[in-house]
């Protein structure tokens, strides 16, 4: 559909520079450009109707995003998401402790669970998480997470991709933890120190994380090293 | 030969006019009604933040008494804006409290609100006495203090979804000692507890409270004895249920709610245990408003909840009560005018729940005034949207959100194209429309033929080409906002339909193929639209045909916004300064 009143997409009326291709099916730039077109359609997604028996394949190098993983779908607000995941985390604590449907629990003990769950909802759930380089910064959810793996995997999955789509063929994987790569994960904690990520008790760790940072390996030499035979790394910081 | 209407005249009749559609159209009529409605009018309303400078605002409307505000896009809900990009209230406080000092209500959606800007508040407005603040952030509970200490004559302050930072309980204690006349209080977002007796003194000295939504941390205890202060309370949303349950704090629960003979509206339900269900049955049959979406309580529980509240009129809920628990309402609800059903697992997998689209189904055939709907399932059938439709032409509202993207019909595996068909064409007075599922452009060929009425439109993975979005540009004529995301089309519709989007007060595109190109053309083309590219990416650096992350066009007559962070690109309206210097940032 080519039909233009209001404007005129003819040549004369554009800046010299600018040559402008609208046609349909839209021609991608070469290079790093190809992938950021990509959209999600149905092939990335598990088939659909069927039950959930085909996650089983889902995680094999270029695994499609399950839905949850793409940011901002199912359309849930901030607070309902935090709520429902807390739901999730307290469900889990009962299985842990091996309880039936209708357990008595100690006032104290379920006041400190219902006061743990509640100090983290609504917003304390989240945390930011900035990549040196990246102007726009990403939230990420703690609760959401069980071990430094999920998160380091969710961290390279948020920021070695366009937000909306994964393209996790073509791109060097982040390696946040293993000190291998050029950036390193590290937070601020509830005192207001930046430590690197990973040294303390993953429980401890989200009680006390406030912020999340990836930064640059050499900037991150100011802080206490993880490992004694840290690989130094020459480089600057990619822009 | 003119017959002038004296201003008093005029003024006076203008007093009976309260729609702002109205009074924008009298507003048209000659110079002299545009003064005096200017000068009379006292609620102004304004949809989009950076449509109009504040400063114009204030000094058009000097004897506004109420403010209403929305800033970022509603996408903003689902984390697709950035931090950062921009809503901020401080300009609008700034010129308000410069011009406007008799103003007296402030009303904020999706709004970054600073303690800076709440100080302000309560110190320039001598008469203040309504805030709510819906999905806003950038204050802690200090701000709040400061309104609290300082607005005598407060009467509402809301605090709803939004992100506070909590730094604990205190301001509920900076409320002035002697009596208050405060009618409204909700502070069901805040995190920290606030002091049960600073909370339960406040209560006794106000005796016009009429509505209370506490926060999860108030206990179970501390609500019995807030109850017995405020019996008059007409809309409560508890603190958190969950409590061991003894014997004596049930009967107490109990009989505090059964003398609260207002109760119509009654939410929060934080961690609600089934065993506590029942001391709610007293109010029951009282209720209109009844929000159950937090109450992770399954569906027979829930049934014996709801058959008894026969006067319910809106009902939020989750999944867990399923298609059984929906057929129950249908039955026992007959007064229903709005149904949300929000998913109770986060993730796909985790979902188990039996809701289907037969949930919705009863619901529309045993709810003869059922307006508006809100719908999450995991998969749907075009028979479903065809019954729905046939059966409740009377919707206004319609969001169906299924979880599943591209999820087709699974009965017939066909896309869900003639069911919303069935929507836009039956339901003639549909005025929000969420359309989710596998859909061919078909499916917007249809809306955009018969859904004439429709403001709000939201799509997400949807349609095959730019045929989708042409259709709806050119069809849907009531058209004001349009959000899009992961939909496979951009351009050339959008240049086509330049002229449309001056008519609507935005549109949002977030992982589509708009390019760069195109934004620029369309910004240089529509001087009175603010074009803005968000993409962490300088959109200079890439080919101008590639596309870009997120675009956020909309109306305005202040020009281009200079709050933009470093990720928010606005395209210079002049072509001659040249390409390399396009974006101001």
């Amino acid at each position: 559909m080519r039909g233009v009143s209001e404007l005129e997409v003819g040549k004369s009326n554009l800046p010299a520079e600018s040559e402008l291709e609208l046609g349909l099916g839209l021609s991608l730039g070469g290079g790093a450009w190809k992938e950021r077109g990509r959209i999600l359609t149905a092939k990335d997604f598990p088939s659909v109707g069927s039950k959930r028996s085909a996650e089983s394949s889902s995680h094999q190098g270029a695994s499609p995003p399950r839905s949850s993983q793409v940011v901002g779908w199912p359309p849930i607000g901030l607070h309902r998401m935090n709520s429902l995941v807390n739901n999730q985390a307290m469900k889990a604590a009962r299985a842990e402790e091996g309880d039936g449907e209708k357990k008595v629990v100690k006032n104290d003990e379920l006041k400190d669970v219902s006061m743990k769950v509640n100090a983290k909802v609504q917003g304390l759930g989240f945390v930011k998480v900035n990549m040196d380089g990246v102007g726009i910064g990403r939230k990420v959810d703690m609760r959401a997470h069980s071990s430094y793996e999920n998160l380091a995997q969710t961290l390279e999955e948020m920021f070695f991709g366009m937000t909306g789509t994964t393209c996790r063929e073509k791109v060097k994987p982040l390696r946040l933890l293993d000190g291998s790569s050029d950036f390193v994960l590290t937070y601020e904690d509830k005192e207001g120190d930046w430590m690197l990520v990973g040294d303390v008790p993953w429980r401890m760790f989200i009680n006390s994380v406030k912020r999340l940072r990836i930064m640059g390996t050499s900037e991150a030499s100011g802080l206490a090293p993880r490992r004694q035979e840290q690989k130094d790394r020459q480089r600057n910081n990619p822009v | 030969m003119g017959l002038r209407l004296p201003s008093k005249v005029l003024e006076h009749i203008l007093s009976f006019i309260d729609s702002n559609e109205d009074r924008n159209s009298v507003s048209l009529v000659c110079k002299s009604w545009f003064e005096t409605e200017r000068k009379t009018r006292k609620r102004v309303f304004v949809g989009n933040c950076y449509a109009v400078s504040p400063a114009a605002v204030a000094k058009r409307f000097p004897e506004v008494r109420s403010l209403t505000l929305k800033g970022k896009p509603h996408f903003a809900d689902y984390n697709l804006v950035p931090d950062g990009w921009g809503g901020y209230a401080w300009p609008w406080i700034e010129a308000m409290a410069a011009k406007c000092p008799s103003l007296e209500e402030i009303r904020l959606k999706r709004m970054v609100v600073t303690d800076e800007c709440l100080e302000k508040i309560a110190a320039s407005f001598k008469d203040f006495k309504v805030l709510v603040l819906t999905s806003c952030e950038g204050f802690s509970t200090d701000g709040i203090a400061a309104i609290a200490a300082t607005c005598r004559n407060l009467r509402v302050l809301e605090l709803r979804e939004c992100i506070v930072e909590d730094l604990g309980g205190d301001w509920l204690s900076y409320f002035p000692e002697t009596s208050t006349s405060l009618v409204s209080l909700d502070f069901s977002c805040l995190d920290s507890e606030v002091k049960i007796s600073d909370l339960e003194r406040l209560v006794s000295r106000s005796p016009n409270l009429k509505s209370l939504k506490l926060n999860p941390a108030v206990t179970l205890d501390g609500l019995v004895s807030l109850l017995r202060r405020a019996p008059q309370l007409t809309e409560l949303g508890t603190g958190s249920f969950a409590a061991q349950l003894k014997p004596e704090a049930f009967s107490k629960l109990s009989e505090a709610f059964s003398n609260c003979k207002q109760l119509q509206s009654l939410s929060g339900l934080w961690d609600v245990l089934p065993e506590y269900l029942p001391a709610l049955y007293s109010v029951c049959p009282g209720l209109t408003s009844l929000n159950l979406s937090y109450a992770t309580v399954r569906m027979p529980d829930l049934v014996e909840l709801l058959r008894r509240c026969s006067k319910l009129q809106k009902l939020w809920v989750m999944d867990l009560i399923e298609d059984k628990g929906l057929e129950a309402v249908a039955s026992y609800c007959k007064e229903l005018r709005e149904l949300r059903v929000f998913p109770s697992a986060p993730d796909l997998d985790e979902a188990n729940i039996p809701l289907t689209e037969q949930g919705l189904v009863f619901v529309s055939k045993g709810c003869r005034k059922l307006e508006s709907v809100l719908y999450f399932c995991v998969q749907f059938t075009n028979a479903a949207l065809l019954t729905i439709a046939r059966k409740r032409p009377n919707l206004k509202c319609f969001r169906l959100c299924v979880i599943e993207p591209f999820a087709p019909d699974y009965k017939t595996n066909e896309p869900l194209d003639k069911g919303f068909k069935a929507i836009a064409e039956g339901c003639k007075d549909l005025r929000r429309l969420s359309v989710s599922g596998l859909l061919s452009d078909k499916a917007f060929k249809y809306i955009g033929k018969h859904a004439k009425k429709v403001r709000m439109l939201s799509i997400a993975f949807a349609g095959d080409s730019d045929l989708m979005l042409h259709h709806l540009l050119s069809g849907c004529e009531s058209l004001k906002k349009l959000e899009i995301r992961d939909c496979p089309f951009g351009d050339t519709a959008l240049l086509e339909h330049a002229a449309k989007l001056e008519t609507m007060r935005s549109l949002w595109m977030s992982s589509c193929f708009v390019s760069f190109g195109a934004c620029k053309l369309l910004s240089q083309k529509m001087p009175r639209l603010n074009v803005e590219v968000i993409d962490e990416h300088p959109p200079e650096t890439r080919p101008e045909s590639s596309p870009v992350e997120r675009i956020y066009i909309y109306r305005t007559v202040a020009g281009p916004r200079m709050d933009t962070p470093e990720f928010v690109w606005t395209i210079h309206k002049n072509p001659e300064i040249g390409v390399s210097h396009l974006a101001i940032k």
